[in-house]
Order: structure tokens, then sequence, then C-alpha cells
């Protein structure tokens, strides 16, 4: 006897991974809500999102990082799909993908200033830069993996007190040998907007 | 070619798309539309309906009876939302709608205007799109696209929500329907691998069983199902959507899959090799326990939603693709069988389910008539000839059960949400759909009075539907399930109901009470006969129960018959 009820699959600790979603999406507004309730819905809370123009005009990108078991998630992007106004959904695991957020971090000019975290910690260690030097605080800006910007901030937490502290969203783009405008052309020209009989 | 207002643009854009019929009711936000219609009150019918759930239910039941889009038409605030469980309905059960409504004028969106509210954002899930249109220049190329997303691929409905200065600003009309949208692929490649696969697993099945939904219908796949299933010899379960697709009578026709379907085909289901699944989406009243569901079969699922497939059963091969492209496909390729030996299983198990339910059911009470009994005569007098419209509960269940449906698109049910009140209005709408049939709406005590303002519609226009209200004074189905699940403790269903007869008679609706056994066959004859419409109170027992039932979360072979 098989199993082969889908939907009694419980999320449990061990089939949650990381999960990336890409999605190229025609330039509408209300977009960005009908794709969050397909979230919402499921009770499926999202770890990032970062919503841009892309390099195709009229195109917009969505990348969404959420945790999720595998049937889980590709449900959503099924249903994600299936949105009118969306061109496709694509779905990544970490290692199918390159992907960068940036962190800027508020500091006392004061805490800055004692001994060499400058040279040894920001700059050697992190790859991080000075952004804006001002007469009480100055901004520090990183990118890199969540897990990165968050060792810095870590790090920098041991001198002192962090004024303010902002992350983005992911960006990534595929590790695939795929061009954008190309793959939307290709969209355009299958004949699956009538039957064929 | 001189401009027109946009309110006109937007009426001629529904007589270019062949629109004949709108249910609507109108108010501040959408008076420049209805203002327009005024003027083409030839080529545009209109149904003032008693509540905007009133009008939507009737568009619904307009497209399952017509095949077409269901239109209809509110205006802001509390009309919109008084659309959503319509919509909602819609959206679960796969039928095409383009609803308009009026909204405040631009400027003034997000003040919270006199009767201003967030269509869009509420609307958003219950919809297959969504739009607000804010410039007259949009409207003709925003309701091309609306007509084709709704009807296209699997159909659904679509809000298109106007404010009110797009509707009095000018525009020049000159329309052209939509044809592709490159986002949007409703119809997708079929993918002849699978097709050859799907053929090799049918030749070599042993005890296949074919599963229809409405999907079926929805794609007029009906001839192509005949001659599939009569090249294989397969036999053919239904959903209670899928009820209809086939004649009731065929000889391959094994009966109504579910909860409170037939014995063969429930618990055949875990008996068959091969489940061919054909526009229909698994829904847990028909699987019961997935986990101890088609145990021993493969399944082919024919299916046109991608997002359907393995969502709920894990299928071996998926065709995407529209039911009847499929059918074509298939039936051009497998080899000719028969598997009488294997349909005779299924007569066995009629034999006893006839035995041990329906035999008595259909007698009824010693004294008190029973559901069963007056949708067995029904069908019988009718020759399951009717368009049969019900609402929630018991009585559709029964009537999906015992009403022997003979033509195609003749079963208008709310499935998926389940919505009480659907019946009277989507009756309303069916009738008007199909004029030549017999539409005859079936409702329960309950569900009747959630929409019973629709009979003032069903007066004011002469609709000639015949209403059957299966009364027993109850909540039936809660009440059943009281009594089996909850211990005998009848929390909130019984009903003391107002007397339908004069309230029917109040909106000026010939009407009968029915409680004898003796006068069941004279009065649904003169019921049946009547021309116009006419409401029957059938007073039946008040507490019968429907059997069979796959008890909730239980696997089909649990099937009980008492």
């Amino acid at each position: 006897m098989k199993k082969k009820g889908l939907y009694q699959l419980k999320d449990t600790e061990k089939n949650i991974k990381e999960y990336t979603l890409s999605v190229l999406t025609e330039d509408k507004a209300g977009l960005l809500n009908h794709i969050t309730i397909i979230f919402n819905r499921r009770k499926m809370n999202i770890d990032s999102l970062n919503v841009s123009t892309t390099e195709v005009k009229g195109v917009s990108r969505f990348t969404i990082v959420v945790n999720s078991s595998k049937e889980k998630i590709i449900k959503v992007v099924n249903h994600i799909n299936k949105l009118i106004d969306v061109l496709a959904a694509f779905l990544y695991e970490e290692d199918e993908i390159y992907y960068q957020e940036i962190a800027l971090y508020k500091l006392s000019t004061k805490m800055f200033l004692k001994g060499d975290l400058v040279e040894k910690i920001i700059i050697r260690k992190y790859g991080a830069k000075i952004l804006k030097i001002e007469e009480d605080h100055i901004i520090i800006q990183k990118t890199g993996t969540k897990v990165g910007t968050q060792k810095l901030y870590d790090e920098l937490k041991k001198f002192g007190e962090i004024l303010e502290f902002a992350r983005s969203g992911r960006v990534a783009l595929s590790k695939k040998k795929r061009k954008t405008i190309n793959f939307i052309k290709k969209l355009e020209k299958t004949k699956s907007n009538k039957l064929n009989i | 070619m001189k401009n027109i207002q946009g309110s006109e643009a937007l009426i001629k854009c529904l007589v270019e798309e062949g629109v004949d019929t709108i249910f609507g009711y109108p108010g501040g936000a959408i008076m420049p539309i209805y203002d327009s219609l005024y003027s083409y009150m030839d080529n545009l019918n209109h149904i003032l309906s008693r509540h905007e759930q009133g009008a939507i239910h009737a568009a619904q039941g307009y497209s399952r009876a017509s095949g077409k889009v269901g239109v209809c038409f509110a205006t802001s605030g509390p009309g919109a939302t008084n659309l959503i469980t319509g919509l909602a309905d819609a959206q679960i059960d796969s039928t095409p709608l383009v609803c308009i409504t009026g909204q405040v004028p631009s400027q003034l969106l997000g003040t919270d205007a006199f009767q201003e509210s967030d269509v869009i954002g509420i609307s958003m899930p219950v919809t297959k799109w969504n739009y607000q249109i804010t410039n007259s220049e949009e409207i003709q190329s925003v309701i091309a696209k609306a007509f084709y997303i709704a009807k296209s691929g699997r159909p659904g409905p679509v809000l298109i929500d106007i404010t009110k200065d797009a509707q009095f600003s000018e525009v020049k009309f000159n329309y052209k329907k939509c044809e592709k949208i490159r986002s949007y692929h409703p119809y997708p490649i079929i993918d002849n691998k699978k097709i050859n696969e799907a053929v090799k697993l049918i030749n070599y099945s042993k005890k296949p069983l074919i599963l229809v939904g409405q999907g079926v219908l929805l794609s007029n796949a009906e001839e192509d199902l005949l001659k599939f299933s009569e090249k294989t010899g397969i036999p053919v379960a239904s959903t209670l959507l899928g009820l209809s697709a086939i004649s009731s009578d065929h000889k391959n026709y094994v009966g109504y899959l579910g909860m409170h379907g037939n014995y063969g085909p429930n618990i055949k289901t875990n008996e068959a090799d091969l489940i061919i699944a054909i526009g229909m989406r698994f829904d847990d009243r028909v699987t019961g326990d997935t986990t101890k569901y088609a145990i021993n079969a493969k399944i082919i699922h024919i299916e046109i939603d991608p997002s359907e497939i393995n969502k709920i059963i894990k299928t071996d091969i998926a065709i995407n693709a529209d039911a009847k492209e499929a059918l074509i496909h298939l039936t051009s390729l497998v080899d000719e069988m028969n598997f009488n030996e294997w349909i005779s299983e299924f007569r066995i198990c009629d034999d006893i389910e006839y035995e041990k339910v329906i035999k008595k059911e259909i007698k009824g009470g010693n004294s008190k008539l029973s559901m069963a009994e007056v949708i067995h005569k029904l069908s019988e007098l009718t020759e399951g000839k009717s368009i049969i419209v019900t609402d929630v509960g018991q009585h559709q269940m029964v009537a999906s059960r015992y009403y022997k449906f003979k033509k195609p698109n003749s079963n208008i049910t709310s499935g998926g949400l389940g919505t009480m009140g659907f019946a009277l209005p989507a009756s309303m709408g069916a009738k008007i759909g199909n004029e030549n049939r017999e539409v005859i709406a079936i409702i329960g005590d309950g569900g009747i009075q959630m929409t019973i303002q629709e009979l003032a519609t069903i007066s004011q226009y002469k609709i000639g539907v015949k209403i059957l209200i299966l009364n027993n004074n109850f909540l039936g189905m809660v009440r059943q399930w009281q009594e089996l699940f909850f211990d005998n403790r009848y929390s909130f269903t019984e009903m003391v109901n107002p007397d339908f007869n004069k309230i029917s008679e109040g909106y000026g609706i010939k009407n009968k009470k029915l409680e004898k056994k003796e006068n069941l066959n004279n009065v649904l004859e003169e019921f049946i006969n009547f021309d116009g419409p006419y409401l029957l109170n059938v007073i039946v027992e008040k507490e019968g129960n429907v059997f069979p039932m796959v008890p909730s979360g239980e696997s089909v072979s649990n099937i009980r018959l008492e």
C-alpha cells in the first residue's frame, strides 16, 4: 500500500529548508498584495522580500525568501504562477543562485574612533565600507549574506551600542544561462492562448 | 467618430461581447452606467435582483445553464461587498463571471468617502483577476481582457471596479476583443509523451475507473467522454459537479462519488488498479482520508489547471490539458477493450445499496414523506430532463443521489464553497440562461431563508422557475452530524419557520403545501405542468438521515450504509 495523500505532510523541523523564489511579473499595481496573500492564506511567514524593475522595460522581479517544506512551497509557486500578471515564478535552493543582501549600520562617531576598529574589523575582516562620516554618527555599509552581515553586527556590538541597523531583502540571480528578454520573447510566442482542436 | 461617455463605452463593450442579460442592483457610484444602460434596453436585458448576492448567484446560474459568461452590476461599498460570497463560490466552482462595480471618484479613493470600500483588496483572493479603472481610456481594453480571462482556460470570476469619474469622462469607441495576454497561458500545449504513457497504462489496466468532474462539462467534452468510455469499456463515476456529464442510464455509468455518493464507486476506488481523473480536483468530500485513497491504483490526472496537479493526490501521469483535447488524443490511441466483468462488480454494489438504503428511502416513512421519495418521483415525472438547481445540505445530497440526470449541464449547485442561499437566485439565472428547459430549484427550509427576497425578482419578471422546498424545520445536515457524531446534542439546528405559502402569496407566486403521501404524484404533476413560477412547500420527515455516508476524514472504504 502506498500513500498518496499530499496535504497531510506536515512541516517539521526536519523537512524545512530555506527557499528563494524569483518571480518575473508585469509591472502592475496591486501585484504585491496578490502574491503575499498566497503566503498569508497558508500562514507562512516571508523572511525577506525585494521588488524591483528589471533590465526589461515593464517587467518587475520579486525575490522572496521563505522557510518551508518542499511540498508546501511547490504549491505556493504553482499558485503564484496562476496569477494573471505573473510571467513566471522560479523556485531555487541555496546552491542554485547567486545572492546578496545589503546592511547599513549607524554608530556613534565616538564609539567608532575607539581603538583600531575601522582598519581591522570593518575594512579587512568584513569587507565593509564607510558610507558617511558625520560629527556625531557614521554609517557603515556591508553587502553579503544574512550570516555575514549579522556577524559584523555582533562584532560591532562588542564596542558599544549600535544606534540603528537595517538590512535589505535578498536579491538573487540564478546560475542558469538565461537571458530575461529571450525568456519573455519565448513566452510571447507560445500558442497557449487558445484551444487548438 | 464622436466621443462617448465612459459609461456608454462600457455598455457597448458588453454588447460587443455578445452579452444579452445583466443581473444587478443600482446605487450612487454606478449611476452613470445605469443611465447609459437605459438607452440600450433593446440590446440588453437587465434583471433587478433584491440583493447583490442574489444578482451574482443569478449570474452564476445563468452561466452554468447557458455556457456563457455571467454578468452582474453592483454599486460601490456595500453593493460590492455583497458580491463577495458569489465571487468565492464562482472561483472555487470555476464559473466564468464579469462583475462590474461602481467606485467613488478617483480623487476620493482612500478618503473613507461615502460608500467607499477597497473592493479590489477585498476581492483579490476570490477572483481570477480584478482591476480598478480610473480612466475612461482603459475601459475597452480592460473589459476585453476581463471576458477573455473569465472564460478561457479554467474559467473564473473577474471583478472590474470603475470610478465614477471614469464613467463620466469621454472616450472614442473602438472595441477590439482580447485574444492573447503574454503572462497568461490558459490552454497548455498537450504533451504527447504523457499521452502515450497514459495510453500504455490504460491498455494494460485490469480494473480502471474514470472519475469525471465539471471540467468535462466546462470543455463541452461530454461526447468525447462517451467515445472514450465506449471504446475502452471503462466504467465512469462522477463527482458532484460532474453529474449530468454522462447520462445516468448509460451502461458504463457506475454512480456518484463522495461523502454521500453511491456505494460502488466509493468502495471500488480502493480496488481499482487505474484511476483516470478528468477535470476534477480530488476534493476532500470525494477522497476522504487521502492516505487510504486509491491505494491499489496508478493515477492519470487530466487537468487544465497545473496548480491542481499533485495538490491533493500524487499523480503518476499528469496530462495538463483541456479535457476535450486530451480525450480526443487518448481515444484515438487506446485499444478497444471491455470491462464487463469489472462493471458487473459495481452492479452488485448497486444491488446492496438498493436493498439497504434506496428501497426504503424511496418508499418513505409510514406517514411522512422522505426527501428521497419526493426527488425519486420528481425524477420519474420529468424523465430526468430538467435542470436541477440545489442549495446546500441534505436536500442537495438527496437530489444528487436520486435525480437521474439524462442531459448535460443539468446540475447546478454550490459545490466547493457550499453556499446556503445559492439555489433560489441561481435558478432564476438558469431559467433566463436556458428558457427552453424546465428549471427546478430544490431548497431546504434553512437555505431558502438566506435569499428569500429573490422571490420578488422571480415575481416581477415572471421567471418560470419551480421552487421545491424540502421542509423539515431543521438545518438537516448539521442535525444529522449532531446525531451521528455529537451525541444527539441538537445545538441550534431546529427552526421555527414562517409560513412559506403565505410568503409566496405575498410575492404573488402560485404555491401549494404538500404533506400527505397520497398526494405526491398529483401535486408534483401540477407543479411541473404549471406555466410560470410555482413554490411547493413539501413537509418531509423531521429527522431523516442521508446514507450512505463516508464519515469525515475516514477512508472511502469505510462508507456506511446505515
